[in-house]
């Protein structure tokens, strides 16, 4: 087996702020090899987007702050270099795709020009051949009359055409790995369909390696190889997407899948809500963080973090973060119910 | 562009600064070819001539009146807004220059960067303009290139200032994030993608300080510390004009109007760009 294009160890970072230290991220490993597509799941703040963020040396530091761990990327530790030599991964390398198309970019720039940007710093393309690549960047991502539109300005575009237009600047360098950050958030259910179309068809012609980072457990399971749930700063679960969705080990996964909508939901039944609210990361809880939102916690969550580890019956690659036995507890509460 | 003349058309206020400012850019630029009298050379025959139209005894063809000297009114007023006029511009487009980078370097890296560039700009503010203009022309000796950098030296700050605010909002906006993210520097980040997010208040700043600059740079001259003679200069009209002021009052009316009617002008055309800017502005009134 070749080495994994990227691999995080033991990850953990912080934000120094007046209310205190907040962990962010905590001790968080795993690895991605070439060519596979990792869905990152989670709720707000719990450290999908900040992890990788602070990998590429974008989180202000201050406050930030990488207390410990590794990210090797092609063999090189990437928190150990230098910001230039950052700089040259970013946008080169790594590329990336920002939440919201209305605001990640430049409404005073034409979309050529933020479009060459990347092209022109990479690759030591002159202006005019930076331009015809270009062209064939947005002609690739689905935007007609590229040639003409590509001198217009951010407002020309709609929603759709403006995360088009973000993901040819995030693929404009053949980057190895292109990490999405709630990338079809932001978009019409519509548009985020064709959006998912598009990056499921470069992924197919070009092999790129795709960390998508979302919300949205659909979005996962239509896009992702493997998913990586996460919450409150650590990984709970990982795993192959259809042994997660088929048979959740983990209560936070399985309380996120109960509640979305099915096919078969009826309209009259309430949907399942995790009960509770997030941890204040300020204070870490002691032993498994979503333990005070579980119904199936047991006493050693709430005094031990479990480790990321496979149990038994579990299908290969599939790992979770739990003391617990999930599928046996859930099997026994449907005994009891019947 | 059409947009431009409709929203100026809506404005009399506006339209009334861009005619009256177009009118002495005009005539500033087009001195040479207007056929004027020799704004220096004047004829000792002719010295307090009253304006011809003014039904006084006056000989020679003077619109406005001769001056003690029997220079021509008119023709000074033209060639004195030209130096006028040139020097305030440069002296804004110069401090403009120096005060946005400034201001887009302190709001950018913020911390130590900010405070000791804002503190500058606070003392210099505190300590008054016209004081710190005349220390520096004093010490340095009247020039045109001295005075050019003596107001533009009173004129950075605001700029400064007011760029420093907008970029403390730019910067957090998310297009920065995504410019790091595709590698660029921090050099690149702040002219390539800020500075055309802050160019419009800059542009505001700047017609603010041109009109403020002209009535510093006349009133340098005034004091006998601007643009050294032979050239005309405004300022100085009025200061050699006063004396007169009962027996002939044109020599101080015309430059004095001339200076008020400028100054207005700008002054009307910075409000009016300031609204056509501020998109929450149009579409009312």
């Amino acid at each position: 087996m070749t080495a994994p294009l990227l691999e995080v160890k033991n990850l953990s970072v912080v934000f120094d702020t007046e209310g205190g230290t907040v962990h962010a991220v905590n001790d968080v490993s795993y690895t991605i090899e070439a060519g596979e597509t990792l869905g990152i799941v989670g709720e707000s703040g719990s450290g999908k987007s900040v992890h990788v963020l602070a990998m590429l040396g974008l989180i202000p530091r201050p406050p930030g702050r990488i207390v410990s761990g590794s990210v090797l990327f092609e063999g090189r530790d990437l928190l150990k270099l230098s910001e230039a030599e950052l700089r040259n991964i970013r946008g080169g390398r790594i590329g990336f795709v920002f939440q919201d198309p209305m605001t990640s970019l430049n409404p005073v720039l034409t979309v050529e020009r933020q479009l060459i940007e990347p092209l022109t710093r990479h690759e030591g393309l002159s202006r005019r051949k930076a331009r015809e690549r270009a062209v064939e960047l947005l002609d690739l991502v689905g935007i007609p009359s590229a040639d003409r539109r590509i001198g217009q300005y951010p407002h020309q575009f709609s929603g759709g055409m403006r995360q088009r237009v973000m993901i040819a600047i995030g693929l404009a360098c053949s980057p190895k790995l292109l990490i999405a950050d709630e990338a079809t958030t932001a978009l019409d259910v519509t548009v985020q369909a064709q959006v998912l179309d598009l990056v499921r068809d470069l992924k197919k012609r070009f092999g790129t390696t795709v960390i998508w980072i979302t919300h949205d457990m659909g979005v996962v399971a239509g896009l992702a190889d493997n998913v990586q749930v996460m919450y409150g700063g650590r990984i709970m679960e990982r795993g192959p997407v259809r042994s997660i969705f088929k048979q959740p080990h983990s209560a936070y996964t399985w309380g996120l899948l109960r509640s979305l909508p099915h096919g078969e939901t009826r309209l009259t039944k309430r949907l399942y809500q995790i009960p509770g609210q997030p941890p204040d990361l300020t204070e870490p809880p002691v032993g498994d963080p979503f333990a005070p939102r579980n119904p199936f916690a047991t006493p050693r969550c709430f005094t031990e973090t479990p480790p990321l580890r496979q149990i038994e019956g579990m299908a290969p690659g599939h790992q979770v973060a739990a003391w617990y036995d999930l599928p046996a507890l859930l099997a026994a509460e449907q005994g009891t119910e019947r | 562009m059409r947009s431009f003349f409709s929203a100026l058309l809506r404005s009399k206020a506006g339209l009334f600064g861009w005619i009256i400012l177009s009118i002495f850019v005009l005539a500033a630029l087009l001195a040479p070819v207007l056929g004027l009298d020799s704004p220096v050379r004047g004829s000792l025959s002719a010295r307090l001539d009253p304006p011809t139209w003014t039904g006084l005894f006056s000989p020679g063809p003077h619109p406005l009146g001769t001056d003690q000297l029997g220079r021509d009114i008119l023709s000074r007023i033209i060639y004195g807004s030209r130096v006028t006029l040139a020097v305030a511009a440069a002296a804004v487009i110069l401090g403009g220059i120096v005060g946005v980078g400034l201001g887009i370097v302190a709001g950018y890296f913020r911390g130590m960067t900010d405070r000791i560039l804002m503190r500058l700009v606070d003392i210099q503010l505190a300590f008054p303009l016209m004081l710190l203009a005349l220390l520096v022309v004093a010490a340095l000796g009247p020039s045109l290139r001295n005075i050019i950098i003596v107001l533009a030296l009173t004129s950075w700050i605001r700029y400064a200032r007011i760029i420093r605010g907008q970029v403390l909002a730019v910067r957090e906006r998310e297009f920065v994030q995504s410019a790091r993210a595709i590698g660029s520097g921090t050099l690149r980040i702040m002219f390539r993608h800020i500075l055309p997010n802050v160019l419009t208040p800059a542009l505001v700043v700047g017609t603010l300080e041109l009109a403020r600059v002209i009535i510093m740079d006349a009133a340098l001259s005034f004091l006998g510390l601007g643009v050294p003679p032979p050239a005309p200069s405004w300022g100085r009209m009025l200061a050699d004009g006063r004396t007169y002021l009962s027996t002939a009052w044109w020599i101080v009316t015309f430059p004095g109007l001339a200076i008020v009617l400028t100054v207005l002008s700008v002054n009307l055309v910075g409000d009016w760009l300031r609204d056509y800017f501020d998109p929450k502005q149009r579409g009312l009134k």
